[in-house]
C-alpha cells in the first residue's frame, strides 16, 4: 500500500486541514492552500474531508502506485493520466498498481490535489499530517517530496466508489485576474490617504517569489508613509515596526513597494507594517495564481467578510451533501 | 507580589484583522514595561480558555489572537479583551531562567548569504556588521560586537518561524543598538544567524527568508522537531518568551568544536533559574545584571 514518487514535480507536499495552536511558537498552520480543492478531492474518493493528501504545484509529480487504489484530482486544471492516457479531473478513478499517474501542465490555476482512497499515511505531527517545510515538521520527513520517496498509505472506506464525479456547479473557476477582499486595518493609518487609494486602485501582478509562506506583488505604484520620527525600537525606514505579530492573510510593505500576502506557512511575525488582512474566504484563490497573474484588492468591512465566510461555508455544505452519503 | 503599575499606561489600540484574527498593540514603541503589560493580558486570556480562541500570540509590545469567528464573534472577543485591559494587573517579577549562547561573530555562511542580497541592503558597500557598527557610532566592528556581547538580552517573542527568539538587549534605552530591517526582506538566511533589526536581536533557528541584518552564527540549535539534544527534550522549541540570553564570542576553532558536539549529539547549554525583577531592574539595571551574570556563572 505504497506509492513512489519517479518525479517529485516542482513543489510537490502532503497537505490536510492544517494544525492550529502553535502559531504563538511561530509553527503556523500549514495544510492545503486551497481548502475547498482539498475537500472536493477527499470527498469524491470517500475521504473525511480533510484527510491528508498531496498538493501538486505547477509542474505536477510522476508516481507509481505499488497497489491498486482510488484516486480523485481536484483543483488547478492539471489533466491527470495513467500510463498517458487522460483521466478526468473531478472524478473518483482507479489507479492500479504498478500503473504512473501523471499530470499535464496547468490549463488555468496553480495548485492541484491529488487525494487517495485511506489518505498519506504519515506520522501525525503536533495534530496534523501538513507538511510544514520551513521548521521540516510533518508530511513526509518535514519536506516537499523528492525522487524514489515511497508513500504509505491509508486504509479506504467502504465509501471509496469509482465514477463518483462533481457537477459543473461544484467545480470553481480558476481565473487569471483574482479579486481579494480585504479588511484594512493593522498599520494601515501609517500610509497617507493617496497610498490608501493608489494600493486598492492598482492591479497587482504576482511575482515570482510566491509561495506557501506569502504571495509578492508587483507593478503597483510606491506607498508613501505619513511623516513621523520613528517609535524606539522599529527602525529607522517609515515602513519598519516595532516587530509583531502577522494574521494569515495579511499584506505587508516592506519600504512601501511590493506588498507581501502571507497564506497557510506564514512567518507568524516580523517588523514590516501591514496594511489589513485578506479575508478567509479568498485565501484559497491566492494559491491558485500563478506567477504574473493579477489581482485587485477590494475593500470590504468586518461584517462583508463574516457574509463571504458563511457563502464559503455553504459552498462546503453543498459540497459535502452532494458527495457524503 | 503585585503592585500597581506607576508608570502612565496608554490605552491599547485594538484591530480586527480579517475574520479570524484580533490583533493588539499594546504600545507603538518597544520597551519592558510594554513587553510585561502584553504578558499579563494574554496570560488572562489562555485562563479564560474561550470557546473559539486557537492560539494567543505574544510579540514584543503586542500580541494577537487567532479565533474561529464561527465559535465567538470578533466583537464579543474585542469586548473582553477590553475588559481585561482594565482589570488585568502586569506581573512585574518572573522566575525564568538565564542561558548562554555561543557566537562565532562576522561568520564566512552569513558574509556570503549578505554578498548574495546586497541590492537589498541600505549600503552594498560594507557588510552588515560594518554598516551596524558605523550607524550607532562604533569605529570598529571588535567593540560593537563588544557591546553587542556585554550584557544579557531579553526574550520578547517567539515566533516568525519556529521557535526563533526576539530578545531586547538589558540596557538603558540610550545605550540599544539600532539599525534597519534590510529594504527588502532577503529570500535567503543561514540557519542560526544572528540578526538584529530595529532593536531586536534574533537567532533564525531554520533557515529561510529574513529582513534583520546579520551578524553571526550559533552552533546551538534552538529548534529541533527530532528533539535530540538534552536541552531539547522537553520541547522542540527552546526558547519561551521571559528567557534571559547571554552572548559568548567564540572563535573558529571553539565553533568547529562545537558543531561536533552537536552532531555527536553531546551538546548541552549553559542554563540557569533566576528571579527577573523588572522593578528593581529599571533602579539599577547594572547591579540587576551583575547579579544574573553571576547566577550564570553560579557553579
Amino acid at each position: 500500500m505504497t506509492i513512489k514518487v519517479k518525479q517529485p514535480g516542482l513543489a510537490t507536499s502532503v497537505q490536510d486541514g492544517g494544525r492550529e495552536g502553535y502559531y504563538h511558537l511561530g509553527i503556523p498552520p500549514s495544510g492545503a492552500l486551497d481548502q475547498y480543492a482539498l475537500r472536493s478531492a477527499n470527498l469524491l474518493v470517500g475521504n473525511h474531508a480533510s484527510t491528508s493528501a498531496l498538493e501538486c504545484s505547477l509542474l505536477g509529480p510522476q508516481l507509481e502506485f505499488r497497489s491498486d487504489a482510488l484516486v480523485a484530482v481536484t483543483g488547478a486544471r492539471m489533466q491527470p493520466r495513467v500510463d498517458g492516457s487522460e483521466r478526468p479531473l473531478d472524478t473518483a478513478f482507479m489507479v492500479r498498481s504498478g500503473q504512473v499517474l501523471s499530470f499535464d501542465y496547468p490549463k488555468a490555476g496553480a495548485r492541484s490535489y491529488l487525494a487517495i482512497a485511506g489518505g498519506i499515511d504519515v506520522p501525525v505531527v503536533l495534530e496534523s499530517r501538513s507538511t510544514y517545510a520551513l521548521g521540516a515538521l510533518g508530511g513526509w520527513q518535514g519536506r516537499k517530496l523528492a525522487k524514489d520517496d515511497e508513500l504509505p498509505l491509508g486504509r479506504a472506506s467502504p465509501k471509496a466508489i469509482e465514477g463518483r464525479t462533481l457537477p459543473l456547479s461544484l467545480v470553481p473557476v480558476y481565473d487569471r485576474e483574482a479579486t481579494l477582499r480585504v479588511v484594512p486595518g493593522l498599520y494601515i493609518h501609517r500610509l497617507t490617504d493617496e497610498a490608501v487609494e493608489r494600493f486598492f486602485d492598482d492591479t497587482w501582478t504576482v511575482g515570482s517569489e510566491a509561495d506557501r509562506i506569502g504571495y509578492r506583488f508587483k507593478g503597483g505604484q510606491a506607498m508613501q508613509f505619513r511623516p513621523r520620527e520613528q517609535p524606539f525600537g522599529a527602525g529607522s525606514d517609515p515602513s519598519n515596526i516595532v516587530d509583531a505579530c502577522y494574521p494569515i492573510g495579511s499584506i505587508q510593505i516592506p519600504g512601501g513597494l511590493e506588498p507581501i500576502v502571507l497564506l497557510r506557512d506564514a512567518v507568524s511575525g516580523g517588523g514590516y507594517a501591514t496594511i489589513g488582512t485578506v479575508i478567509s474566504a479568498d485565501l484559497d484563490l491566492i494559491g491558485q495564481l500563478q506567477p504574473n497573474h493579477k489581482a485587485q484588492f477590494v475593500r470590504v468591512t468586518l461584517e462583508q467578510a463574516l457574509e463571504a465566510r458563511r457563502q464559503y461555508q455553504q459552498r462546503i455544505q453543498r459540497l459535502a451533501s452532494f458527495l457524503d452519503n | 507580589m503585585n503592585r500597581l503599575q506607576t508608570t502612565p499606561v496608554t490605552p491599547i489600540r485594538y484591530s480586527i484583522a480579517g475574520d479570524e484574527h484580533l490583533f493588539a498593540e499594546v504600545s507603538e514603541s518597544m520597551s519592558l514595561e510594554a513587553f510585561f503589560r502584553a504578558m499579563a493580558i494574554t496570560r488572562a486570556v489562555e485562563k479564560l480558555a474561550l470557546p473559539g480562541v486557537l492560539d494567543v500570540c505574544l510579540a514584543n509590545a503586542s500580541f494577537q489572537i487567532r479565533f474561529n469567528p464561527d465559535l465567538i464573534h470578533p466583537l464579543a472577543l474585542l469586548e473582553q479583551l477590553e475588559a481585561l485591559e482594565s482589570s488585568t494587573t502586569a506581573e512585574r517579577r518572573i522566575d525564568t531562567r538565564i542561558i548562554e549562547v555561543p557566537v562565532l561573530y562576522d561568520d564566512p555562511w552569513t558574509n556570503e548569504t549578505q554578498s548574495r542580497f546586497r541590492d537589498r541592503h541600505q549600503d552594498p558597500s560594507s557588510t552588515d556588521l560594518q554598516y551596524a557598527a558605523r550607524i550607532n557610532g562604533y569605529d570598529e566592528t571588535q567593540a560593537f560586537i563588544a557591546a553587542h556581547s556585554g550584557t544579557p538580552w531579553f526574550v520578547s517573542m517567539v515566533g516568525f518561524v519556529a521557535g526563533l527568539p526576539f530578545m531586547y538587549q538589558m540596557v538603558e534605552q540610550d545605550r540599544q543598538l539600532q539599525v534597519p530591517k534590510y529594504l527588502r526582506p532577503r529570500t535567503d538566511t543561514p540557519k542560526l544567524t544572528l540578526g538584529h533589526g530595529g532593536c531586536f536581536g534574533c537567532i533564525y533557528s531554520v533557515r529561510g527568508a529574513g529582513g534583520y541584518q546579520m551578524f553571526g552564527v550559533t552552533p546551538a540549535p534552538i529548534y529541533d522537531p527530532q528533539q535530540g539534544l538534552p536541552y531539547l527534550r522537553e520541547s522542540m522549541v527552546f526558547f519561551r518568551a521571559g528567557d534571559i540570553v547571554q552572548f559568548k564570542p567564540i572563535d573558529r576553532t571553539a565553533y568547529d568544536a562545537a558543531i561536533v558536539e552537536v552532531e555527536a549529539g553531546r551538546f548541552d547549554l549553559r542554563i540557569r533559574a533566576v528571579r527577573f525583577d523588572l522593578d528593581a531592574f529599571q533602579a539599577d539595571p547594572q547591579a540587576c545584571i551583575h547579579a544574573l551574570k553571576e547566577a550564570l556563572h553560579d557553579d
